[in-house]
């Protein structure tokens, strides 16, 4: 019986977005291959790794070991390399984001096995390459590839498969913990601690709605309407590279490739032309709103709902109007 | 302290991407290039800190001849060495170019002494295997983080952040150590006339290494993806326009 195994990082007992979008991805590979559906969880409660079943789980290998308190990138590597070589794996997958990349990399310069990020598909056969499609330039360009190895290893694209959403009187996964082998050398680089100072109200991330704001908005002083409107409306701001190459914003607020990736259900495009390397990081947003005095602009082809007019006079014109329809509501 | 950083040679992408007719490359006949933006600032990051603690830089590529423009950039800001693996400028994989980094870094270390820091991007722009630098470090048992955006050198250990929702992680490593930066670590400067002049005068050490077999993935083709074009429903101009905009956000329940 062949095996696909899926890194998962767990948030409040549940998997992450990615990790949910990347339990999709490789639930279709094993399906598709026949094959039983592993995750490895590093650390945690075996409770919540048991409602992985909802996923499609069949078993979760529980890493742990009391050297594994806090994140360390090559002992987390460490740990998966273990369960990877005490089964008989297809693939392992995971998700693109910052600590599944680097645990696989780490996974794949240990074993010396090839390793794709940012596949967008893949097929699967039992024996020899997978043809896969993979992300270049953040998405802005697809490569076609062939992948082997034993195992495959592949990261998923953020937000190209939909987040499983665990399946109701689905039965708990069987939970096996095995003592993750981590040496002194593994533990050289680690978390020590956390700053929460530097961070900003809503996360741009995970935000529901984002406002940004380009070049367009002229100056460092005129973003102060757009974290107006962000505040009446709970939303994140999130800014071009131009506004933080002209340092008129952090470069923590930057949307695109080089910054943050946005997924919201509203994008808020205010005096932002459109650069690829921009679009990359709002393309998977639910909608897009754009106000620009350019109706030439290239981010109109990408709008939902476009504004014509200057930013200056539109944006404190709607932060009025939800301040009212909300203290009329 | 001695501080080795890594670039890439990529072509600058404003616009539009045009693929060459047997769609296997960006066609770049019309195109300039530049060093990767993650890069730029770990070039940026090893002068302030060569400038702070004293020592020597090294700028290292693999790639084209030409990729010596990109070096030279790097010294014209203040890099002291420049080191170019020299290619025939056809796509190497992550395994490939990580292998003849780590023959390259051990060459220069024992000709020269160890490197307290090797500063790599998180990841390419236009390959992005987000892989080398991780690589590299396994290869010559160093500790190694990635995603950085701040970093501190201080007795002989390395304290940097990484972006998380809602803050910053800080991670500890003691040097020496890898380190993949990220556009944002700090903004780099432009380089001086005088920087330029100098930097044109330098040598670029240059060798030719062997290309070891294909580890993959193996490139087969590239697509552009299928862009899904918009017509934008217009909600209005100027000012007038706002009720409008917030019947929308009530509608589809943002509000």
């Amino acid at each position: 019986m062949s095996a696909i195994l899926v890194f998962v990082e767990m948030v409040d007992g549940v998997p992450d977005r990615l990790s949910a979008e990347a339990l999709g991805f490789a639930g279709g590979v094993a399906k598709a291959l026949g094959a039983d559906l592993d995750a490895v969880i590093v650390g945690g409660d075996a409770t919540a790794a048991a409602g992985l079943g909802g996923y499609g789980v069949g078993t979760v290998r529980l890493a742990t070991s009391d050297r594994l308190s806090s994140y360390a990138p090559a002992a987390w590597g460490a740990a998966v390399a273990g369960v990877v070589a005490a089964g008989s794996y297809d693939a392992v997958i995971a998700s693109a984001s910052d600590t599944a990349t680097e645990v696989l990399a780490h996974l794949a310069a240990r074993t010396g096995q090839p390793m794709a990020a940012n596949v967008t598909s893949a097929e699967p056969v039992a024996a020899g390459a997978w043809r896969i499609t993979r992300q270049r330039w953040a998405g802005s360009l697809l490569e076609d590839a062939t992948l082997d190895g034993q195992p495959r290893l592949l990261t998923v694209a953020p937000h190209v498969v939909p987040a499983m959403e665990p399946a109701a009187g689905a039965g708990p996964a069987t939970v096996d913990r095995v003592d993750a082998a981590v040496t002194d050398s593994d533990l050289r680089a680690r978390i020590v601690g956390r700053d929460v100072t530097a961070g900003d109200r809503v996360s741009l991330a995970d935000a529901k709605v984002v406002v940004g704001g380009g070049r367009g908005m002229g100056s460092a002083e005129a973003f102060a309407m757009l974290d107006e409107l962000a505040g009446v409306l709970g939303a994140a701001v999130g800014v071009s590279r131009v506004a933080t190459s002209l340092g008129w914003r952090p470069h923590t607020q930057q949307i695109g490739q080089t910054g943050t990736r946005i997924a919201p259900d509203l994008y808020i495009a205010c005096g932002i032309s459109g650069a690829i390397q921009h679009i990359v990081g709002a393309k998977s947003a639910k909608r897009i709103l754009v106000i620009n005095t350019d109706p030439e602009a290239p981010i109109f082809k990408r709008a939902t709902y476009a504004v014509v007019g200057d930013v200056h006079a539109v944006v404190p014109a709607i932060t009025a109007e939800v301040r009212r329809v909300k203290g009329a509501g | 302290m001695r501080i080795l950083v890594l670039v890439k040679r990529v072509p600058a992408t404003g616009g539009r991407i045009t693929l060459t007719d047997d769609g296997r490359a960006i066609d770049t006949r019309f195109l300039g290039f530049v060093v990767s933006p993650h890069e730029e600032c770990a070039v940026e990051e090893a002068v302030r800190l060569i400038e702070a603690n004293g020592g020597e830089s090294v700028v290292m590529t693999l790639g084209p001849a030409e990729a010596a423009d990109q070096l030279r950039d790097a010294l014209a800001i203040g890099v002291d060495r420049a080191v170019l693996l020299e290619t025939d400028g056809s796509d190497w994989d992550p395994l490939a170019t990580a292998t003849a980094l780590t023959e390259a870094v051990r060459r220069l270390e024992d000709a020269d002494g160890p490197f307290d820091l090797i500063l790599v991007g998180n990841e390419s722009a236009d390959s992005g295997g987000f892989q080398v630098g991780i690589r590299l470090a396994v290869a010559l048992d160093r500790p190694v983080v990635t995603g950085i955006k701040a970093l501190e050198i201080r007795d002989g250990m390395a304290t940097a952040r990484r972006q998380v929702s809602g803050g910053f992680d800080i991670y500890e490593l003691p040097l020496p150590a890898v380190v993949g930066v990220r556009e944002g670590i700090n903004l780099p400067r432009y380089p001086s006339v005088p920087g330029r002049l100098r930097a044109k005068k330098k040598e670029v050490e240059t060798s030719t290494p062997d290309r070891p077999g294909n580890g993959g993935p193996v490139l087969d083709s590239l697509k552009l993806p299928v862009e899904q074009e918009a017509q934008a429903e217009i909600l209005g101009s100027g000012p007038e326009a706002a009720p409008r905009v917030v019947e929308v956000m009530r509608e589809i329940g943002v509000l």
